[in-house]
Protein backbone atom coordinates (compact mmCIF):
# COMPACT_ATOMS: atom_id res chain seq x y z
CA UNK A 1 0.00 0.00 0.00
CA UNK A 2 1.28 3.55 -0.78
CA UNK A 3 0.74 6.23 1.75
CA UNK A 4 1.55 9.96 0.89
CA UNK A 5 2.91 11.03 3.82
CA UNK A 6 2.80 15.32 4.57
CA UNK A 7 4.44 17.70 6.98
CA UNK A 8 3.45 20.85 7.59
CA UNK A 9 5.99 23.72 7.78
CA UNK A 10 7.17 25.51 10.46
CA UNK A 11 6.85 29.53 10.12
CA UNK A 12 11.02 29.10 9.56
CA UNK A 13 10.36 27.13 6.75
CA UNK A 14 7.51 29.87 5.11
CA UNK A 15 10.29 32.29 6.36
CA UNK A 16 12.45 30.60 3.56
CA UNK A 17 15.51 29.72 6.62
CA UNK A 18 17.19 27.30 4.98
CA UNK A 19 17.67 24.46 7.24
CA UNK A 20 21.02 24.41 9.24
CA UNK A 21 23.84 22.26 7.94
CA UNK A 22 22.98 19.37 10.89
CA UNK A 23 19.46 19.11 10.22
CA UNK A 24 20.43 18.84 6.44
CA UNK A 25 22.93 16.11 7.72
CA UNK A 26 19.96 14.57 9.82
CA UNK A 27 16.97 14.76 6.92
CA UNK A 28 19.51 13.23 4.26
CA UNK A 29 20.05 10.11 6.87
CA UNK A 30 16.70 9.80 7.43
CA UNK A 31 16.15 9.69 3.28
CA UNK A 32 18.87 7.31 2.58
CA UNK A 33 17.83 5.32 5.74
CA UNK A 34 14.18 4.84 4.41
CA UNK A 35 15.76 4.23 0.81
CA UNK A 36 17.92 1.67 1.99
CA UNK A 37 14.72 -0.36 4.15
CA UNK A 38 12.76 -0.37 0.58
CA UNK A 39 9.86 1.92 1.91
CA UNK A 40 10.27 5.33 0.15
CA UNK A 41 9.58 5.29 -3.59
CA UNK A 42 10.09 9.41 -3.67
CA UNK A 43 9.44 13.07 -2.00
CA UNK A 44 10.34 16.70 -2.30
CA UNK A 45 10.25 19.64 -0.26
CA UNK A 46 8.86 23.03 -1.50
CA UNK A 47 9.50 26.31 -0.89
CA UNK A 48 7.70 29.49 1.33
CA UNK A 49 4.50 30.00 -0.16
CA UNK A 50 5.78 33.69 -1.39
CA UNK A 51 7.30 31.38 -4.52
CA UNK A 52 3.68 29.89 -4.97
CA UNK A 53 0.11 30.68 -6.01
CA UNK A 54 -3.33 29.53 -5.31
CA UNK A 55 -6.33 28.57 -7.26
CA UNK A 56 -9.83 29.02 -5.81
CA UNK A 57 -13.05 28.01 -7.49
CA UNK A 58 -15.90 29.07 -6.06
CA UNK A 59 -19.21 28.45 -8.15
CA UNK A 60 -17.26 27.63 -10.88
CA UNK A 61 -15.65 31.05 -10.99
CA UNK A 62 -11.78 30.92 -10.85
CA UNK A 63 -9.30 33.42 -8.94
CA UNK A 64 -5.64 33.12 -8.89
CA UNK A 65 -3.70 34.51 -5.98
CA UNK A 66 -0.15 35.15 -5.61
CA UNK A 67 1.74 34.03 -2.85
CA UNK A 68 2.49 34.64 0.87
CA UNK A 69 -0.17 33.03 2.14
CA UNK A 70 -1.04 34.31 5.75
CA UNK A 71 -1.68 30.71 7.54
CA UNK A 72 1.98 29.89 7.45
CA UNK A 73 1.71 26.79 9.66
CA UNK A 74 -1.80 25.46 8.02
CA UNK A 75 0.88 24.99 4.80
CA UNK A 76 2.73 21.65 3.22
CA UNK A 77 6.26 21.89 3.73
CA UNK A 78 6.49 18.45 1.38
CA UNK A 79 6.19 15.05 0.87
CA UNK A 80 7.16 11.71 0.75
CA UNK A 81 5.44 8.63 -1.09
CA UNK A 82 5.85 5.36 1.30
CA UNK A 83 5.59 1.58 0.03
CA UNK A 84 4.46 -0.15 3.29
CA UNK A 85 2.13 -2.83 4.26
CA UNK A 86 0.45 -0.94 6.51
CA UNK A 87 -1.05 2.15 8.25
CA UNK A 88 0.57 1.50 11.11
CA UNK A 89 4.46 1.16 9.51
CA UNK A 90 4.03 4.61 7.70
CA UNK A 91 3.03 6.24 11.05
CA UNK A 92 6.16 4.98 12.79
CA UNK A 93 8.01 6.29 9.38
CA UNK A 94 6.09 9.52 9.77
CA UNK A 95 7.21 9.85 13.62
CA UNK A 96 10.49 9.32 12.75
CA UNK A 97 10.93 12.22 10.09
CA UNK A 98 8.47 14.48 12.27
CA UNK A 99 11.24 14.39 14.71
CA UNK A 100 13.74 14.51 12.22
CA UNK A 101 12.57 17.75 9.73
CA UNK A 102 11.14 19.53 12.89
CA UNK A 103 7.79 20.31 12.04
CA UNK A 104 4.95 20.06 14.06
CA UNK A 105 2.68 18.33 12.44
CA UNK A 106 2.67 15.44 9.36
CA UNK A 107 -0.36 13.68 7.96
CA UNK A 108 -0.50 10.35 6.79
CA UNK A 109 -2.75 9.63 3.99
CA UNK A 110 -3.17 6.62 2.02
CA UNK A 111 -3.10 6.57 -1.90
CA UNK A 112 -5.93 5.42 -3.90
CA UNK A 113 -5.17 2.43 -6.18
CA UNK A 114 -7.08 0.88 -9.45
CA UNK A 115 -8.35 -1.30 -7.07
CA UNK A 116 -9.67 0.71 -4.63
CA UNK A 117 -11.98 2.33 -7.42
CA UNK A 118 -13.58 -1.24 -8.94
CA UNK B 1 -2.34 4.20 26.07
CA UNK B 2 -3.68 0.74 26.18
CA UNK B 3 -1.70 -2.12 26.84
CA UNK B 4 -3.26 -3.90 23.34
CA UNK B 5 -2.31 -0.32 21.82
CA UNK B 6 1.06 -0.60 23.07
CA UNK B 7 1.83 -3.71 22.01
CA UNK B 8 0.18 -2.98 18.46
CA UNK B 9 2.81 -0.45 18.41
CA UNK B 10 5.73 -2.77 19.31
CA UNK B 11 4.43 -5.09 16.41
CA UNK B 12 5.18 -2.83 14.02
CA UNK B 13 8.17 -0.97 15.25
CA UNK B 14 10.07 -5.01 15.21
CA UNK B 15 8.89 -4.58 11.48
CA UNK B 16 10.51 -1.13 10.97
CA UNK B 17 12.98 -1.33 13.29
CA UNK B 18 14.39 -4.91 13.74
CA UNK B 19 16.35 -5.22 10.74
CA UNK B 20 18.67 -2.21 11.17
CA UNK B 21 18.65 -3.22 14.95
CA UNK B 22 19.86 -6.78 13.79
CA UNK B 23 22.32 -5.12 11.17
CA UNK B 24 23.89 -3.12 13.46
CA UNK B 25 24.25 -5.79 16.44
CA UNK B 26 25.67 -8.16 13.95
CA UNK B 27 28.63 -6.32 13.11
CA UNK B 28 29.24 -5.39 16.92
CA UNK B 29 28.58 -9.22 18.23
CA UNK B 30 29.76 -11.39 14.98
CA UNK B 31 26.82 -13.99 15.07
CA UNK B 32 23.68 -14.04 13.66
CA UNK B 33 22.26 -16.12 16.64
CA UNK B 34 23.18 -13.45 19.21
CA UNK B 35 22.47 -9.90 17.08
CA UNK B 36 18.49 -11.24 16.81
CA UNK B 37 18.91 -12.82 20.89
CA UNK B 38 19.98 -9.03 21.51
CA UNK B 39 17.18 -7.49 19.03
CA UNK B 40 14.41 -9.87 20.98
CA UNK B 41 15.88 -8.57 24.02
CA UNK B 42 15.43 -4.86 23.42
CA UNK B 43 11.74 -5.29 22.48
CA UNK B 44 10.95 -7.54 25.58
CA UNK B 45 12.84 -4.70 27.68
CA UNK B 46 10.34 -2.17 25.58
CA UNK B 47 7.35 -3.73 26.54
CA UNK B 48 8.01 -3.99 29.87
CA UNK B 49 8.62 -0.37 30.07
CA UNK B 50 6.23 1.30 27.53
CA UNK B 51 3.12 -0.99 29.06
CA UNK B 52 3.96 0.62 32.16
CA UNK B 53 5.39 4.24 30.94
CA UNK B 54 3.38 4.71 28.15
CA UNK B 55 5.20 4.63 24.31
CA UNK B 56 8.27 7.24 24.41
CA UNK B 57 8.07 10.27 22.00
CA UNK B 58 11.12 8.66 19.60
CA UNK B 59 11.13 4.85 20.05
CA UNK B 60 13.20 4.28 17.19
CA UNK B 61 16.05 5.71 18.96
CA UNK B 62 15.40 4.01 22.98
CA UNK B 63 15.04 0.82 20.47
CA UNK B 64 18.74 1.73 19.32
CA UNK B 65 20.32 3.47 22.52
CA UNK B 66 19.09 -0.01 24.56
CA UNK B 67 20.32 -2.23 22.01
CA UNK B 68 23.66 -0.90 22.40
CA UNK B 69 23.68 -1.04 25.95
CA UNK B 70 22.38 -4.44 25.91
CA UNK B 71 25.15 -5.69 23.43
CA UNK B 72 27.95 -4.08 25.42
CA UNK B 73 27.04 -5.29 28.16
CA UNK B 74 26.98 -9.03 26.96
CA UNK B 75 30.46 -8.62 25.40
CA UNK B 76 31.49 -7.65 28.75
CA UNK B 77 29.83 -10.57 30.43
CA UNK B 78 31.87 -12.73 27.89
CA UNK B 79 34.72 -12.61 30.90
CA UNK B 80 32.66 -15.14 32.51
CA UNK B 81 33.65 -17.63 30.45
CA UNK B 82 30.60 -19.22 29.53
CA UNK B 83 29.70 -16.68 26.71
CA UNK B 84 30.06 -17.97 23.64
CA UNK B 85 31.01 -14.45 22.09
CA UNK B 86 34.03 -14.59 23.52
CA UNK B 87 35.78 -15.48 20.31
CA UNK B 88 33.91 -12.95 17.95
CA UNK B 89 34.14 -10.22 20.43
CA UNK B 90 37.74 -10.47 21.09
CA UNK B 91 38.01 -10.10 17.30
CA UNK B 92 35.51 -7.30 16.71
CA UNK B 93 35.05 -5.33 19.46
CA UNK B 94 38.21 -5.87 21.95
CA UNK B 95 40.59 -5.29 19.28
CA UNK B 96 39.51 -2.13 18.19
CA UNK B 97 39.71 -1.44 21.90
CA UNK B 98 36.15 -1.50 22.13
CA UNK B 99 35.42 1.34 20.31
CA UNK B 100 31.67 0.42 20.38
CA UNK B 101 30.61 3.84 19.12
CA UNK B 102 32.35 3.40 16.18
CA UNK B 103 31.15 -0.18 15.12
CA UNK B 104 27.91 0.80 15.87
CA UNK B 105 28.10 4.39 14.21
CA UNK B 106 29.64 2.14 10.80
CA UNK B 107 27.74 2.04 7.49
CA UNK B 108 24.49 0.77 7.63
CA UNK B 109 24.43 -0.10 4.22
CA UNK B 110 27.26 -2.65 4.48
CA UNK B 111 25.81 -3.79 8.11
CA UNK B 112 22.60 -4.35 5.94
CA UNK B 113 23.91 -5.99 2.64
CA UNK B 114 26.21 -7.86 5.23
CA UNK B 115 22.96 -9.52 6.95
CA UNK B 116 21.40 -10.13 3.51
CA UNK B 117 24.33 -11.74 2.09
CA UNK B 118 24.31 -13.85 5.48
CA UNK B 119 20.39 -14.74 5.15
CA UNK B 120 21.18 -15.61 1.45
CA UNK B 121 24.18 -18.01 2.21
CA UNK B 122 25.04 -20.18 -0.21
CA UNK B 123 25.37 -23.18 2.53
CA UNK B 124 21.64 -22.76 2.65
CA UNK B 125 19.11 -24.55 0.96
CA UNK B 126 17.28 -22.25 -1.07
CA UNK B 127 13.95 -22.07 0.87
CA UNK B 128 16.17 -21.97 4.33
CA UNK B 129 17.80 -18.54 2.61
CA UNK B 130 14.50 -17.11 1.70
CA UNK B 131 12.74 -17.80 5.04
CA UNK B 132 15.60 -16.09 6.63
CA UNK B 133 15.53 -13.42 4.40
CA UNK B 134 12.05 -12.70 4.79
CA UNK B 135 12.42 -13.00 8.52
CA UNK B 136 15.25 -10.63 9.22
CA UNK B 137 15.58 -8.26 6.23
CA UNK B 138 11.95 -7.80 5.83
CA UNK B 139 11.12 -8.13 9.71
CA UNK B 140 8.53 -10.59 9.02
CA UNK B 141 7.03 -12.77 11.79
CA UNK B 142 7.60 -16.62 11.84
CA UNK B 143 3.76 -16.98 11.11
CA UNK B 144 3.86 -14.40 8.66
CA UNK B 145 6.42 -15.61 6.71
CA UNK B 146 4.44 -19.34 6.80
CA UNK B 147 1.39 -17.33 5.97
CA UNK B 148 2.88 -16.37 3.02
CA UNK B 149 4.17 -19.52 1.61
CA UNK B 150 1.60 -21.74 2.93
CA UNK B 151 3.35 -23.79 4.81
CA UNK B 152 2.57 -25.11 8.06
CA UNK B 153 4.27 -22.98 11.25
CA UNK B 154 6.46 -25.39 12.94
CA UNK B 155 8.19 -26.19 9.72
CA UNK B 156 9.12 -22.94 8.76
CA UNK B 157 10.58 -22.47 12.57
CA UNK B 158 12.09 -25.70 12.28
CA UNK B 159 13.20 -24.62 8.97
CA UNK B 160 15.12 -20.94 10.54
CA UNK B 161 16.55 -22.83 13.44
CA UNK B 162 18.45 -25.00 11.15
CA UNK B 163 19.45 -22.30 8.58
CA UNK B 164 20.95 -20.82 11.58
CA UNK B 165 23.01 -23.80 13.31
CA UNK B 166 24.21 -24.22 9.89
CA UNK B 167 25.37 -20.60 9.59
CA UNK B 168 26.88 -21.12 13.46
CA UNK B 169 28.38 -24.85 12.45
CA UNK B 170 30.60 -23.59 9.61
CA UNK B 171 31.68 -20.44 11.33
CA UNK B 172 29.79 -17.76 8.99
CA UNK B 173 30.93 -14.53 10.10
CA UNK B 174 28.63 -11.08 9.94
CA UNK B 175 30.52 -9.83 7.13
CA UNK B 176 30.74 -8.56 3.78
CA UNK B 177 32.43 -11.49 1.71
CA UNK B 178 35.66 -9.99 0.05
CA UNK B 179 35.22 -8.24 -3.49
CA UNK B 180 36.14 -11.13 -5.58
CA UNK B 181 33.05 -13.29 -3.50
CA UNK B 182 30.85 -10.36 -4.10
CA UNK B 183 29.66 -10.75 -7.53
CA UNK B 184 28.88 -14.22 -7.11
CA UNK B 185 27.01 -14.09 -3.62
CA UNK B 186 25.25 -11.31 -5.36
CA UNK B 187 23.72 -13.57 -7.90
CA UNK B 188 22.60 -15.60 -4.76
CA UNK B 189 20.69 -13.04 -3.32
CA UNK B 190 19.02 -12.02 -6.57
CA UNK B 191 18.17 -15.75 -7.61
CA UNK B 192 16.49 -15.60 -3.97
CA UNK B 193 14.54 -12.23 -3.95
CA UNK B 194 13.34 -13.63 -7.71
CA UNK B 195 12.15 -16.68 -6.28
CA UNK B 196 10.01 -15.21 -3.20
CA UNK B 197 8.74 -12.83 -6.55
CA UNK B 198 7.74 -15.97 -8.45
CA UNK B 199 6.43 -17.78 -5.53
CA UNK B 200 3.50 -14.47 -5.26
CA UNK B 201 3.60 -14.11 -8.93
CA UNK B 202 2.91 -16.86 -10.34
CA UNK B 203 1.04 -19.05 -8.09
CA UNK B 204 -1.06 -21.69 -8.90
CA UNK B 205 -2.52 -22.12 -5.78
CA UNK B 206 -3.83 -20.59 -2.39
CA UNK B 207 -4.93 -17.36 -1.12
CA UNK B 208 -4.41 -14.47 -4.17
CA UNK B 209 -4.22 -11.93 -1.51
CA UNK B 210 -1.30 -13.85 0.42
CA UNK B 211 0.55 -13.93 -2.54
CA UNK B 212 0.46 -10.50 -3.78
CA UNK B 213 2.21 -9.94 -0.72
CA UNK B 214 5.13 -12.18 -1.11
CA UNK B 215 5.19 -10.10 -4.66
CA UNK B 216 5.50 -7.25 -2.55
CA UNK B 217 8.37 -8.20 -0.57
CA UNK B 218 9.67 -9.46 -3.09
CA UNK B 219 10.25 -5.96 -4.26
CA UNK B 220 10.74 -4.27 -1.23
CA UNK B 221 14.09 -6.57 -0.91
CA UNK B 222 14.12 -5.58 -4.36
CA UNK B 223 14.43 -1.95 -3.51
CA UNK B 224 16.70 -2.42 -0.92
CA UNK B 225 19.12 -4.33 -2.60
CA UNK B 226 19.07 -1.85 -5.51
CA UNK B 227 19.79 1.21 -2.74
CA UNK B 228 22.31 -1.08 -1.31
CA UNK B 229 24.33 -1.60 -4.98
CA UNK B 230 23.11 1.17 -6.55
CA UNK B 231 25.69 0.75 -9.50
CA UNK B 232 25.11 -2.84 -10.12
CA UNK B 233 23.13 -3.43 -13.58
CA UNK B 234 21.56 -6.71 -12.51
CA UNK B 235 20.64 -5.30 -9.03
CA UNK B 236 18.44 -2.87 -11.00
CA UNK B 237 17.59 -4.91 -13.90
CA UNK B 238 15.90 -7.27 -11.33
CA UNK B 239 14.06 -4.73 -9.73
CA UNK B 240 12.94 -2.70 -12.88
CA UNK B 241 11.66 -6.63 -13.89
CA UNK B 242 9.47 -6.77 -10.67
CA UNK B 243 8.21 -3.12 -10.91
CA UNK B 244 7.26 -3.75 -14.26
CA UNK B 245 5.79 -6.99 -13.51
CA UNK B 246 3.98 -5.90 -10.30
CA UNK B 247 2.70 -3.34 -12.31
CA UNK B 248 0.75 -6.07 -14.37
CA UNK B 249 -0.71 -7.55 -10.90
CA UNK B 250 -4.11 -6.47 -11.23
CA UNK B 251 -4.43 -6.81 -15.12
CA UNK B 252 -3.29 -10.37 -15.00
CA UNK B 253 -6.53 -11.92 -13.31
CA UNK B 254 -9.50 -12.06 -15.09
CA UNK B 255 -12.90 -11.34 -12.81
CA UNK B 256 -12.96 -15.74 -12.30
CA UNK B 257 -9.55 -16.12 -10.76
CA UNK B 258 -8.13 -17.11 -14.14
CA UNK B 259 -4.75 -15.84 -14.98
CA UNK B 260 -5.13 -13.07 -18.42
CA UNK B 261 -2.23 -13.29 -20.73
CA UNK B 262 -0.07 -10.37 -21.77
CA UNK B 263 -1.53 -9.29 -25.00
CA UNK B 264 -5.32 -9.76 -23.73
CA UNK B 265 -4.30 -7.84 -20.35
CA UNK B 266 -6.48 -4.52 -20.16
CA UNK B 267 -3.90 -2.06 -20.12
CA UNK B 268 -5.49 0.55 -18.04
CA UNK B 269 -5.32 -1.17 -15.15
CA UNK B 270 -1.48 -1.20 -15.40
CA UNK B 271 -0.15 0.52 -12.31
CA UNK B 272 1.26 3.59 -14.17
CA UNK B 273 3.61 4.79 -10.99
CA UNK B 274 5.57 1.11 -11.35
CA UNK B 275 5.71 1.45 -14.79
CA UNK B 276 7.18 4.66 -14.56
CA UNK B 277 9.69 3.37 -11.42
CA UNK B 278 10.92 0.65 -13.79
CA UNK B 279 11.33 2.62 -16.94
CA UNK B 280 13.41 5.07 -14.87
CA UNK B 281 15.94 2.25 -13.89
CA UNK B 282 15.96 1.00 -17.36
CA UNK B 283 17.64 4.55 -18.05
CA UNK B 284 20.06 4.14 -15.48
CA UNK B 285 20.81 0.59 -16.65
CA UNK B 286 21.65 2.49 -19.63
CA UNK B 287 24.06 4.75 -18.61
CA UNK B 288 25.97 2.88 -16.60
CA UNK B 289 26.70 1.14 -20.08
CA UNK B 290 28.00 -2.32 -18.69
CA UNK B 291 26.75 -5.59 -20.68
CA UNK B 292 23.41 -6.43 -20.02
CA UNK B 293 22.65 -9.43 -17.89
CA UNK B 294 19.72 -11.76 -17.69
CA UNK B 295 17.84 -9.71 -14.99
CA UNK B 296 18.67 -6.35 -17.07
CA UNK B 297 17.97 -8.31 -20.39
CA UNK B 298 14.11 -9.46 -19.15
CA UNK B 299 13.49 -5.90 -17.71
CA UNK B 300 14.37 -4.48 -20.79
CA UNK B 301 11.99 -6.94 -22.45
CA UNK B 302 9.41 -6.17 -19.47
CA UNK B 303 9.68 -1.98 -20.79
CA UNK B 304 9.36 -2.86 -24.07
CA UNK B 305 5.86 -4.31 -23.52
CA UNK B 306 4.88 -1.68 -20.69
CA UNK B 307 5.63 1.06 -23.07
CA UNK B 308 3.09 -0.09 -25.83
CA UNK B 309 -0.17 1.49 -25.19
CA UNK B 310 -1.54 -1.48 -27.03
CA UNK B 311 -0.70 -4.55 -27.94
CA UNK B 312 -0.68 -4.08 -31.36
CA UNK B 313 2.29 -1.01 -30.93
CA UNK B 314 4.76 -3.73 -29.52
CA UNK B 315 8.14 -3.63 -30.79
CA UNK B 316 8.69 -7.28 -31.64
CA UNK B 317 12.06 -6.22 -33.47
CA UNK B 318 13.56 -4.76 -30.45
CA UNK B 319 11.79 -7.64 -28.10
CA UNK B 320 13.39 -10.28 -30.83
CA UNK B 321 17.01 -8.63 -30.56
CA UNK B 322 16.67 -8.62 -26.74
CA UNK B 323 15.74 -12.62 -26.72
CA UNK B 324 18.77 -12.43 -28.97
CA UNK B 325 21.00 -11.90 -26.07
CA UNK B 326 19.21 -13.24 -23.61
CA UNK B 327 20.24 -16.92 -25.10
CA UNK B 328 23.36 -15.60 -25.46
CA UNK B 329 23.71 -15.10 -21.26
CA UNK B 330 21.25 -17.61 -20.26
CA UNK B 331 20.85 -20.53 -22.69
CA UNK B 332 17.92 -22.33 -22.15
CA UNK B 333 15.32 -24.20 -24.00
CA UNK B 334 12.39 -22.61 -22.25
CA UNK B 335 13.98 -18.78 -23.47
CA UNK B 336 15.14 -20.23 -26.59
CA UNK B 337 10.90 -20.98 -27.23
CA UNK B 338 9.74 -17.27 -25.92
CA UNK B 339 12.49 -16.27 -28.64
CA UNK B 340 10.73 -18.05 -30.88
CA UNK B 341 7.25 -16.66 -30.44
CA UNK B 342 9.27 -12.85 -30.42
CA UNK B 343 10.98 -13.65 -33.92
CA UNK B 344 7.80 -15.07 -35.40
CA UNK B 345 5.82 -11.75 -34.38
CA UNK B 346 8.63 -9.72 -35.29
CA UNK B 347 10.05 -11.50 -38.61
CA UNK B 348 6.78 -13.91 -39.78
CA UNK B 349 5.66 -17.51 -38.19
CA UNK B 350 7.77 -19.22 -40.51
CA UNK B 351 11.02 -17.62 -39.06
CA UNK B 352 9.10 -18.52 -35.74
CA UNK B 353 8.81 -22.12 -36.26
CA UNK B 354 12.34 -22.90 -37.77
CA UNK B 355 13.50 -21.81 -33.94
CA UNK B 356 10.78 -24.29 -32.73
CA UNK B 357 11.75 -27.31 -35.00
CA UNK B 358 14.90 -27.94 -33.17
CA UNK B 359 13.22 -28.00 -29.38
CA UNK B 360 10.86 -30.82 -30.13
CA UNK B 361 13.42 -33.50 -30.13
CA UNK B 362 14.49 -31.55 -26.44
CA UNK B 363 13.55 -34.00 -23.82
CA UNK B 364 13.94 -31.54 -21.33
CA UNK B 365 10.81 -29.96 -23.53
CA UNK B 366 9.19 -33.37 -24.31
CA UNK B 367 6.24 -32.68 -21.76
CA UNK B 368 5.90 -28.77 -21.93
CA UNK B 369 2.57 -28.47 -22.59
CA UNK B 370 3.88 -24.58 -24.28
CA UNK B 371 5.85 -26.06 -26.78
CA UNK B 372 2.74 -27.68 -28.94
CA UNK B 373 1.13 -24.59 -27.96
CA UNK B 374 3.15 -21.92 -28.88
CA UNK B 375 3.74 -23.95 -32.38
CA UNK B 376 0.36 -24.09 -32.83
CA UNK B 377 0.03 -20.65 -32.52
CA UNK B 378 2.72 -20.01 -34.67
CA UNK B 379 1.11 -22.46 -37.95
CA UNK B 380 -1.88 -21.03 -37.22
CA UNK B 381 -0.64 -17.53 -38.47
CA UNK B 382 1.33 -19.41 -41.20
CA UNK B 383 -1.99 -21.13 -42.59
CA UNK B 384 -0.92 -24.31 -41.66
CA UNK B 385 -4.68 -24.95 -39.92
CA UNK B 386 -4.06 -29.21 -39.75
CA UNK B 387 -0.86 -28.85 -38.44
CA UNK B 388 -2.40 -26.16 -35.67
CA UNK B 389 -4.67 -28.42 -34.63
CA UNK B 390 -2.48 -31.38 -34.12
CA UNK B 391 -0.58 -29.21 -31.56
CA UNK B 392 -3.09 -27.75 -30.23
CA UNK B 393 -4.87 -31.01 -29.13
CA UNK B 394 -1.21 -32.47 -27.69
CA UNK B 395 -1.08 -29.01 -25.93
CA UNK B 396 -3.95 -29.53 -24.10
CA UNK B 397 -3.04 -33.22 -23.39
CA UNK B 398 0.05 -32.05 -21.64
CA UNK B 399 -1.56 -29.13 -19.79
CA UNK B 400 -1.87 -29.49 -16.25
CA UNK B 401 -4.52 -27.56 -15.54
CA UNK B 402 -8.28 -27.48 -16.43
CA UNK B 403 -8.06 -23.62 -17.67
CA UNK B 404 -5.36 -24.13 -19.95
CA UNK B 405 -6.87 -27.46 -21.56
CA UNK B 406 -9.85 -25.73 -22.40
CA UNK B 407 -8.27 -22.54 -24.19
CA UNK B 408 -6.20 -25.54 -26.14
CA UNK B 409 -9.27 -27.78 -26.83
CA UNK B 410 -11.11 -24.52 -28.32
CA UNK B 411 -8.00 -22.97 -30.41
CA UNK B 412 -7.86 -26.92 -31.84
CA UNK B 413 -11.76 -26.64 -32.93
CA UNK B 414 -10.58 -23.54 -34.34
CA UNK B 415 -8.44 -24.56 -36.67
CA UNK B 416 -10.54 -27.42 -37.80
CA UNK B 417 -13.19 -24.78 -39.12
CA UNK B 418 -10.33 -23.87 -40.92
CA UNK B 419 -8.70 -26.44 -42.26
CA UNK B 420 -12.29 -28.60 -43.27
Amino acid sequence: MRYMVMHYQTQEMEDGVVPSPEQQVAIGEYMREASLSGVLLGGEGVHGSSKGARVEVTDGSVRVIDGPFAEGKELIGGFAILDVSSLEEAVEHARKFALIVGTHRVDVRQVVEFADLA
Amino acid sequence: MSTAAVDATIATLWRVESPRLIARLGRLVGDLDTAEELAQDTFTAAIEKWRADGIPDNPAAWLTTTSRYLAIDRIRRRDTGRDKLRTVAATTAEASGMDVDRIVDGDLADDLLGLIFMSCHPLLAPDARSALVLKLVCGLTTPEVARAFLTPESTVAQRIVRAKRTLAAANIRFELPGMDQRAERLDAVREVIYLVFNEGYAASTGDAWVRTDLCHEALRLGRMLAALTPRDPESLGLLALMEIQTSRLAARMGADGSAVLLLDQDRSRWDPWLIRRGLDLIDRIDALRGTAGPYALQAAIAACHARAATAGETDWLRIAALYDGLVQVVPSPVVELNRAVAVGRAFGAEAGLEIVAPLRSLPALASYHLLPAVAGDLECTAGLHEQARDDFLRAASLAGNAQDRATMHKRAAECAVHSA
